[in-house]
């Protein structure tokens, strides 16, 4: 676990950079982990996905699986490799500033 | 006044219930399951079934004869259930009142939700042995296959029993080392997953175990797309694996009939529930047991028998007006078949990652855990008699008890994995 500083406000994230303090997150520092993690600019479809994520999240205690993403947040599977490359789950995780999706066995 | 339980689904969980609940009430509740059919499968032997181990015939069994005589079996399809109304709705718009109901609805296979799998070339050269039918029409298959690449595709999480698809990378080397083909055949293990399991610990050793055999595993593999006829796999960001035949794990979901009732599944058709009280989200008077919830642990028999204890005690405790006991740990207990007569055995719950030592008496075993050994094979193959004889009669199963023992286990500290929830 480590303290980074975000928009000029210290953040704490585990190892993989997944927020330890959900609240520690705000709106303005999500520009900044997608650039951290090559998303250079955040579109309306990107936000409809994050905003998606963290509503979940904090009704529910758990991060949305890449199927459930497909099927309830209005934004397909395919357009979500396009939108979060390579793990698109994890990365809207990490930009919404929510701690890591449990993959359940 | 008698209390009027029903449960919906006669498998493994459904069973263990009625039966357990027939032994703390006799006459004095009503008890009654629901199911479409007479046919209870021993899922755990259909992965035996490819490769011609076990005779698919003996697998089969009524579900009246598993079934208490005290307890009423309806054979009839549900449509859904109305938490509101405390009814179970039948096709034919009849109506079950209860007082409390238990969901036992397992998982479904979900084939058609991945483009193609089940097109040109589903059970031709792509199979599944998740089904009993499936696992006959795939050992067919396997006979004939001389030479090629095999690809075993878990194409994501949750899957009933998530061990089963490695079970059958190891067997399917066995056999064709049996065969002595097995330079000519490639076998690749796709899954969604980061590693061959979830589990830290256990990823370790079975990684180890499928490197021995030379089995190739392909990590996190998001399956879009199953084109039979051009024998390949492809990824939603684009990659492919190439198959000559492939063995599918599909998408699993909750029951249809879940989807059919207003507020009681989530997006997938599982079942919210209290992971430690089995109480559903959506209703006090409503519980869920085995693949039906949504709770963070294994679809597996084991995972059903240990919670039936909990499930039982506090449908009691809420018929009696009292509290319910938050006693379901998560415990979890596989063995995983490596082939050559041998198995892995392992013990987890939700908190404690699968650790090795011995299982069930601390020092004794006999049986042990996270390493390969004949007799856990044994053991696996014991299981099949233990299922029908004392799992789903309800009996408790001698010096095993239904919250996990850390006695035992060889405690490292860093390999416990404390849950954050």
């Amino acid at each position: 676990m480590t303290t980074t500083t975000l928009t000029d406000t210290p953040v704490e994230r585990d190892a993989e950079g997944f927020f330890v303090h959900p609240e520690q997150w705000t709106e303005t520092m999500a520009d900044e982990i997608a650039r951290e993690n090559g998303v250079d600019t955040l579109t309306d479809r990107h936000w409809q996905v994050i905003n998606f994520m963290r509503r979940t999240y904090l009704e529910t205690g758990s991060a949305p699986s890449i199927r459930t993403l497909g099927k309830v947040s209005g934004v397909p599977i395919k357009e979500l490799y396009q939108l979060f490359p390579k793990r698109p789950a994890k990365l809207a995780a990490k930009i919404a500033g929510i701690p890591k999706p449990r993959g359940c066995i | 006044m008698r209390p009027r339980i029903v449960i919906i689904g006669g498998g493994t969980a459904g069973t263990l219930t009625a039966n357990r609940l027939r032994r703390v009430y006799g006459d004095s509740a009503h008890i009654t399951v629901v199911d479409r059919d007479d046919r209870h499968v021993y899922q755990p032997g259909m992965l035996f079934v490819p490769f011609g181990l076990t005779d698919p015939g003996r697998l089969v069994r009524s579900r009246r004869a598993q079934l208490h005589e005290g307890v009423e079996l309806r054979l009839a399809e549900v449509d859904r259930i109305e938490p509101a109304e405390d009814k179970v709705y039948l096709d034919a718009g009849e109506a079950i009142p209860y007082d409390v109901l238990v969901i036992a609805t397992g998982a479904a296979l979900l084939p058609e939700e991945t483009e193609g799998l089940t097109g040109p070339g589903w059970q031709e050269r792509v199979f599944t042995f998740y089904t009993l039918d499936g696992a006959v029409a795939l050992r067919d298959a396997l006979r004939k296959f001389e030479a090629g690449r095999l690809v075993v595709n878990m194409i994501d999480v949750p899957v009933k029993c998530p061990v089963a698809p490695l079970e059958f990378c190891f067997l399917a080397d066995w056999h064709f080392r049996q065969r002595g083909i097995r330079d000519r055949v490639h076998i690749d293990y796709v899954t969604s997953l980061d590693g061959a399991f979830t589990k830290a610990t256990c990823n370790r050793e079975l990684s180890g175990l499928l490197a021995d055999k030379g089995i190739e595993v392909t990590t996190e593999f998001n399956t879009g797309q199953v084109d039979g006829p051009g024998g390949r796999l492809v990824s939603w960001d684009d990659r492919e694996v190439p198959f000559d035949l492939l063995v599918t794990i599909p998408l699993h979901g909750g029951s249809a009939i879940i989807g059919r009732s207003p507020g009681l599944g989530d997006e997938i058709g599982f079942v919210p529930i209290d992971r430690a009280t089995l109480q559903a989200d959506a209703a006090a008077n409503v519980f869920a047991i085995g693949d039906a919830t949504n709770v963070p642990t294994s679809k597996a028999g084991s995972v059903a028998h240990f919670e039936g204890e909990t499930l039982v005690e506090n449908i009691r405790r809420f018929l009696d007006g009292r509290e319910l006991e938050p006693s379901f740990d998560g415990h979890t207990n596989c063995f995983i078949e490596t082939g050559f007569h041998k198995a892995l055995l392992i013990d987890f719950n939700y908190e404690t990652e699968p650790l090795p030592g011995v299982f069930p008496e601390p020092h004794l075993g006999p049986l042990r855990l996270l390493r390969e050994s004949r007799l856990n094979h044994l053991g696996k193959l014991a299981f099949e008699w233990v299922y029908w004889h004392v799992l789903l009669p309800g009996r408790p199963m001698p010096g095993i008890t239904a919250q996990m023992q850390l006695a035992g286990k060889d405690l490292d500290a860093s390999a416990i994995e404390r849950s954050t929830r």
